[in-house]
């Protein structure tokens, strides 16, 4: 049973040994901590992160905080324009974009085609956009790599998503073969519900493989109407993004309150955003939970080896320390304090590192992969339950040797004896 | 006040036994001062770790003011040494990361002693050993001689009733061997009940009591 007086002796040998231990055997035990927090919390994070970037891609880049879209059994959302300045009337809205969305295809060098050769050509997902609207809403300009944005006038001219594009694609996709010798500049030939029209490529994009841009195209929005052959405003679907602290599932009730409802379906992001997304992540967390396990039993097994040899050279002074009257649990208590240090030292410096740059810099700065631009998910309830995980195993690995030593006979550890 | 009664003490490697201590019955009253004298191997260190509980005798019975030790626990041993004895080593036997304040005091804070008052009794029993000016040095500052005084200290400060000392002077130089007994002799004026091993004669004359072990038996005891 430990005492209070086990606890403080102990905690007062702990930092009289801390005190007057080499720095740098010290410095390189909390280097070793730290990389562990580092890998119990960072390798979660980032793979967790990977898929947190591909599920912010379609927040940011398509449905916003909140999305309106057509009713199952419509093709359009009734009232657009009504539904559109009640949107822009309610608070708590920091941008709207009303989209007409269809599908077509898209056929390049038709011209110069020999009659026998397969075409060049890919069905597409058209969205017929107000350039402006869109621009402030999905920021779409700042992903133009090749020719430039639309602006606002423009006819006959359309972005593509570098999955259309077979110098850019990123693997196939079903109904999708992307277009060769497509340049800006290039013409290519769109059909939307049988209406055909010759197009201008202005801009190619670059985004990862996942973005909901990526495979999709962006045209005015009163050419894409007149191709379905719409004859009033009615669009597919208009995205919402919401101010800072406003609730998204608040607001959806609010707008389903309104009416609306009776004529659109009405969804959060995390409504509409599809199944496969979070069950990836989900199965990305639980990879990162077996890889840091790992982490944590390689810095079980450091700490547990540093106290034992700590414990071995010293055991002359274990054997003194008992001899003198000094109790086993107080000798453990000591071990067992020094192990915490080495924890809690490198856990701060740990969370120090990554709440204060590394966390908030690759939010800044996200890491661009393939398919997605990855960021590093580390909230503060997940981390603190591996900082308690990491001081539990530091607790046993530190007690364990120190009672193994402490243990042994009293007049052998004095004299040395075996 | 302390009685061993037949101690037998053997050690077994193997198959060969090693009787040490082949039955010593021993006595020492409270306030004497008593010389374990021998030649090398004689078995006066043995036996005096068996007395101080340092150790477990094969078979005998130690016994101090009327308890039977055999009958304790490991913990009941280990407050006893803690409350009852000082130790001086052959070696100090100090922590080489606490200063000699801390190692003087330290017995004194697992008896849950407040640390000022500790810290007091501390300085109280490094002034008596004439170390009152080196509170705050480590071990590695000290001249043997000095960290030979501090153990003493760090033996006294909690007022034992026995101090056991073993060979407390083999690691000193004269001078400094000579202040060692000197404080020894002062102890035992003041009242100290001291049993100390020494091989050394000269060292031994110090003690009221003289008691020599050979062969794991008691050959003598007298009067210095």
């Amino acid at each position: 049973m430990v005492s209070p007086v086990d606890i403080r002796v102990g905690f007062f040998l702990a930092v009289r040994q801390l005190r007057r231990a080499s720095f740098w055997t010290t410095g390189l035990i909390v280097f070793v901590m730290l990389l562990t927090f580092l890998n119990l919390v960072v390798v979660t994070g980032m793979l967790v992160g990977i898929v947190q970037g591909i599920s912010d891609q379609y927040r940011t880049q398509d449905t916003g905080d909140v999305i309106v879209s057509a009713l199952d059994e419509k093709d359009f959302i009734e009232n657009s324009p009504q539904v559109i300045a009640f949107i822009k009337s309610l608070p708590g809205v920091a941008g709207v974009t009303a989209r007409y969305v269809a599908n077509g295809t898209l056929e390049a060098n038709y011209l110069s085609r020999d009659v026998n050769a397969k075409p060049n050509k890919t069905g597409v997902v058209i969205s017929g956009i107000d350039a402006v609207a869109e621009n402030s809403f999905s920021d779409l300009s700042k992903y133009v790599h090749e020719g430039a944005y639309l602006s606002p006038g423009d006819y006959d001219e359309v972005l593509l998503g570098p999955q259309l594009i077979d110098r850019y694609s990123f693997g196939q996709f079903p109904g999708l073969t992307p277009l060769r010798n497509v340049y800006p500049g290039t013409k290519v030939r769109l059909v939307i519900n049988g209406n055909t029209r010759e197009v201008i490529v202005k801009g190619i994009l670059s985004v990862p493989a996942n973005s909901p841009l990526a495979m999709r195209a962006f045209m005015p929005s009163e050419e894409v109407r007149m191709l379905m052959g719409r004859t009033d405003y009615a669009v597919n679907e208009i995205a919402i993004l919401l101010t800072r602290g406003t609730d998204p599932s608040a607001f959806r009730d609010v707008l389903k309150r309104s009416g609306i409802g009776a004529n659109a379906k009405i969804r959060t992001f995390d409504d509409a955003m599809p199944n496969g997304i979070a069950d990836v992540k989900n199965t990305f967390a639980l990879i990162g939970d077996a890889i840091s396990s790992v982490g944590l039993v390689v810095a079980a097994i450091t700490i547990f080896i540093v106290i034992f040899i700590n414990a071995v050279t010293r055991r002359k002074f274990i054997g003194i320390l008992k001899g003198i009257g000094i109790s086993g649990a107080a000798i453990e208590s000591a071990y067992v304090f020094q192990s915490l240090f080495y924890a809690a030292i490198g856990a701060g410096v740990g969370l120090l590192f990554l709440y204060g740059f590394l966390v908030p810099y690759v939010g800044a700065h996200p890491i661009v992969l393939p398919i997605s631009n990855a960021i590093i998910v580390a909230p503060w309830n997940g981390t603190l339950i591996r900082i308690v995980l990491l001081v539990a195993a530091t607790i046993v690995a530190g007690y364990l040797p120190s009672r193994m030593i402490v243990r042994k006979n009293t007049l052998n550890s004095i004299l040395g004896r075996n | 006040m302390i009685q061993a009664k037949d101690i037998v003490k053997s050690f077994t490697d193997g198959t060969v036994v090693t009787h040490v201590l082949k039955g010593i019955t021993f006595a020492a009253d409270q306030g004497e001062f008593v010389a374990i004298m021998g030649r090398s191997g004689a078995g006066k260190s043995t036996f005096l770790y068996q007395i101080s509980l340092l150790d477990e005798p094969t078979s005998g019975e130690i016994v101090i003011d009327g308890k039977e030790t055999s009958r304790m626990s490991e913990r009941e041993k280990m407050r006893f040494r803690l409350s009852e004895f000082g130790y001086v080593f052959q070696d100090y036997a100090l922590l080489p990361e606490l200063t000699a304040l801390e190692n003087t005091a330290l017995p004194l804070y697992m008896q849950n002693i407040p640390r000022a008052i500790a810290n007091e009794k501390a300085r109280e029993a490094l002034n008596r050993v004439g170390l009152g000016e080196r509170l705050s040095n480590l071990p590695s500052q000290l001249s043997g001689g000095e960290q030979q005084r501090v153990s003493i200290s760090r033996a006294i400060a909690h007022a034992p009733a026995i101090l056991f000392a073993d060979e407390p002077t083999a690691n000193l130089d004269k001078e400094s061997s000579g202040v060692v007994m000197n404080i020894f002799k002062e102890l035992h004026e003041g009242g100290q009940t001291i049993i100390m091993v020494t091989h050394e004669e000269e060292y031994a004359r110090y003690a009221e009591r003289l008691v020599k072990i050979d062969d794991g038996r008691i050959i003598a005891d007298a009067k210095a």
